[in-house]
């Protein structure tokens, strides 16, 4: 590969090869090597997850977000799978000049909603504006974050029979922005599922002592996120079509266009896998929350399919699902 | 949802099945080939192999359109898109697809002016946008796309976008399976008819499948059901026919006004197959009258000679003769992202679908 293209961003493979060959290699070290959705720094006797996220979404605005909410709720959630209460945000803006400042003003204020309602404060930023055409209106950067309540999440701890649940429906972000998007039009009432999922996630891990992993299937979607969880290991992933919650709009969307729902990106939802015996507990947990009231148990972890994730599919057989391969749909969150 | 949900109830599913399991002879292997890449996906997709008796061969055959287009056009298509005063306009499936030294991707990563667009008539709203640069829509497919091109270069014509021409690619289904129903390498018992090409050509195009080569022949729908269906009808076919399973859209004729639209802009003449080779009467050129929207006379691309990797088994792979697990490369050197064969890359071909759902090396 002698230029990058937009597949090495998607979330998928070509981005692995590329973080692997170029980023682990060079800044090889304990810390980044585990490749967590946040690093976890032992800073005098407290543990601290530390995560940055960059959003380049297009449109800036979109049902149900936008730009500066999502980049709020992105960084946020990133701290709350690794087990962290989110306290802390930086915020850096790159702007197109030329930009309207009312678009600017409607963006901040939605940060500020949004790290109210998540409960960070945005304590330190940047601004910086380019000549036009050299970003497409605004990119926003944010860095978090949080201290660790929960240390036991690790994919060693996974065992036969876990079971794998997913907060709700799937794909609604990716669907939400791509109906906004130029040149497809269609029209769609499905709104982006983008939300902090602190609050959530710690209501589980004070009732369950059992939750074993959680991440949050952005870029690349649930089969991406899927994959990455069971890569080298020594269990694998069995799914059930028929429990995947996926919303009429999107199956429709999804349908027209060609897409797997499983690839679509989510960006305000979380996969957990929890002992069997506290699934229905955790399921109760999160169906009682605005968050995760959609939650379902989609499957399971399986020692028989190592390394795979395999889907029994509606009509009665079984297929592999991948990990996603070169980009569904480029600048998605 | 309304009219997919129907075609995927289980219980029919598995009626089926079971009929399709008391309906065969056990002593028997049927080859069946599923022509058109759609199959091929949902075969996989919904998993249909695990449910089809184990002497039940479905083999992939040459109906995606990606696939069976040759270097030759993807060269074209990138010596126009080196030229600053182009906009390539394209379906997605193209993006990757590799030519004998490039690929659509690279080139745009480097700077060309690539679009992706969902049909035809989007790159002709691109023209009306861009009237400063030329935009060239990359024109491949059977009978299902030929008619919304010519379409384009009708509303073209009629509007004056002159900006706006089709580098024409477009293939004709029927004698290609021509020229597989001849081979005697490619062991076919009967063929699953694409149901798109039919909703335009009807079933009479495919009447010398049954007739010249006895081969039993079912037009088929996309659905499990379908798929399974069609399965049932080839397998309790006694003489070899064309049956059309796929009776919600097609019937004998066809889409009139669709063929008369594609009839008016293109006219047939031989055409190059990936892995295939020249096939007579295969291929469409825009006719003369409508030549100021054929990119090819109106910048007349030149391109190197064209190559092909040797150890790619696409070609045996269109005509059915081998899986992609036969091929070296496959998994190996060609993966999706870092495809070989064009058959590796479309979101039709049979190496992408066996790479994305099928267990690798065993």
């Amino acid at each position: 590969m002698d230029k990058i293209t937009l597949s090495c961003g998607s979330g998928g493979t070509l981005m692995h090869k590329l973080i692997d060959s170029l980023f682990i290699k060079e800044f090889d070290n304990k810390i980044l090597n585990q490749k967590k959705d946040s690093a976890i720094l032992n800073i005098g006797n407290k543990k601290i997850a530390f995560t940055t996220d960059s959003y380049v979404v297009k449109p800036i605005f979109f049902p149900g977000g936008n730009i500066g909410s999502l980049a709020v709720y992105g960084t946020v959630n990133d701290l709350a799978v690794c087990g962290a209460n989110p306290l802390y945000i930086s915020l850096g803006l790159i702007i197109e000049e030329g930009l309207d400042v009312k678009i600017l003003e409607k963006i901040s204020k939605s940060i500020a909603a949004a790290a109210k309602s998540s409960g960070v404060l945005v304590v330190t930023g940047d601004t910086k504006v380019v000549e036009k055409g050299s970003c497409d209106k605004i990119f926003i950067n944010t860095s978090g974050v949080g201290e660790v309540y929960y240390e036991k999440l690790s994919l060693s701890n996974v065992g036969d029979g876990d079971a794998v649940i997913v907060s709700g429906p799937i794909g609604d972000h990716a669907i939400s922005v791509l109906s906004e998007r130029e040149g497809i039009g269609f029209k769609t009432k499905v709104k982006s599922d983008s939300a902090p999922l602190n609050r959530l996630i710690s209501d589980i891990l004070k009732a369950s002592s059992k939750v074993k992993f959680m991440r949050d299937p952005t870029r690349g979607g649930v089969a991406t996120t899927l994959n990455e969880i069971v890569k080298d290991r020594r269990f694998g992933i069995l799914l059930d079509e028929k429990e995947l919650p996926v919303r009429e709009g999107v199956r429709q969307a999804c349908e027209l266009l060609g897409f797997d729902p499983l690839y679509l990106a989510c960006e305000g939802r979380v996969i957990i896998i929890a002992a069997r015996q506290d699934a229905a507990k955790v399921l109760k947990i999160m169906k009682a929350s605005r968050e995760g009231r959609g939650a379902k148990i989609i499957g399971q972890a399986i020692v028989s399919h190592k390394g795979r994730v395999v889907l029994n599919t509606l009509s009665g057989g079984k297929r592999i699902v991948d990990m996603l391969s070169g980009e569904q749909l480029p600048r998605i969150c | 949802m309304k009219y997919v949900d129907e075609f995927r109830d289980r219980h029919i599913i598995d009626k089926l099945a079971g009929e399709i399991r008391a309906a065969v002879d056990p002593l028997r292997t049927y080859n069946f080939m599923e022509v058109c890449g759609t199959h091929t996906m949902n075969i996989f997709r919904f998993g249909l192999k695990d449910i089809l008796p184990k002497n039940i061969r479905l083999i992939s055959g040459p109906g995606c359109p990606v696939c069976v287009t040759p270097n030759e056009f993807i060269d074209k298509a990138i010596s126009l898109a080196d030229r600053d005063d182009v906009i390539i306009a394209t379906f997605g499936d193209m993006f990757k697809v590799p030519g004998s030294r490039s690929s659509l991707e690279k080139e745009k990563a480097k700077g060309a002016q690539i679009r992706m667009v969902y049909s035809s008539i989007d790159a002709l709203s691109l023209a009306k946008k861009n009237v400063d640069k030329e935009v060239v829509f990359l024109g491949i497919g059977f009978e299902t796309t030929t008619p919304t091109v010519a379409q384009s270069i009708l509303i073209a014509k009629e509007e004056k976008i002159d900006n706006y021409s089709v580098l024409c690619g477009h293939k004709t289904m029927p004698e290609a399976l021509k020229i597989l129903a001849q081979d005697k390498d490619v062991k076919v018992d009967g063929f699953l008819l694409p149901g798109h090409v039919s909703a335009i050509i009807g079933s009479r195009p495919y009447g010398f499948l049954a007739k010249e080569f006895g081969k039993r022949c079912v037009i088929a729908g996309f659905e499990p059901i379908d798929i399974l269906q069609s399965v049932l009808m080839l397998i309790r076919q006694k003489t070899p026919k064309i049956d059309i399973q796929y009776t919600r859209i097609i019937d004998k004729s066809g889409n009139g006004l669709a063929q008369q639209k594609a009839k008016k802009v293109f006219i047939k003449i031989g055409s190059s197959w990936r892995g295939i080779g020249i096939i007579e009467r295969s291929g469409l050129k825009i006719r003369k009258e409508f030549s100021k929207f054929d990119a090819e006379r109106k910048f007349n691309p030149k391109i190197e000679k064209p190559r092909e990797d040797k150890g790619c088994f696409c070609g045996q792979i269109l005509r059915g003769m081998k899986t992609p697990l036969d091929c070296r490369l496959f998994g190996k050197i060609c993966t999706p992202e870092n495809p070989v064969g064009a058959c590796m890359v479309s979101s039709e071909g049979a190496c992408a679908a066996y790479y994305k759902y099928k267990v690798r090396n065993g």
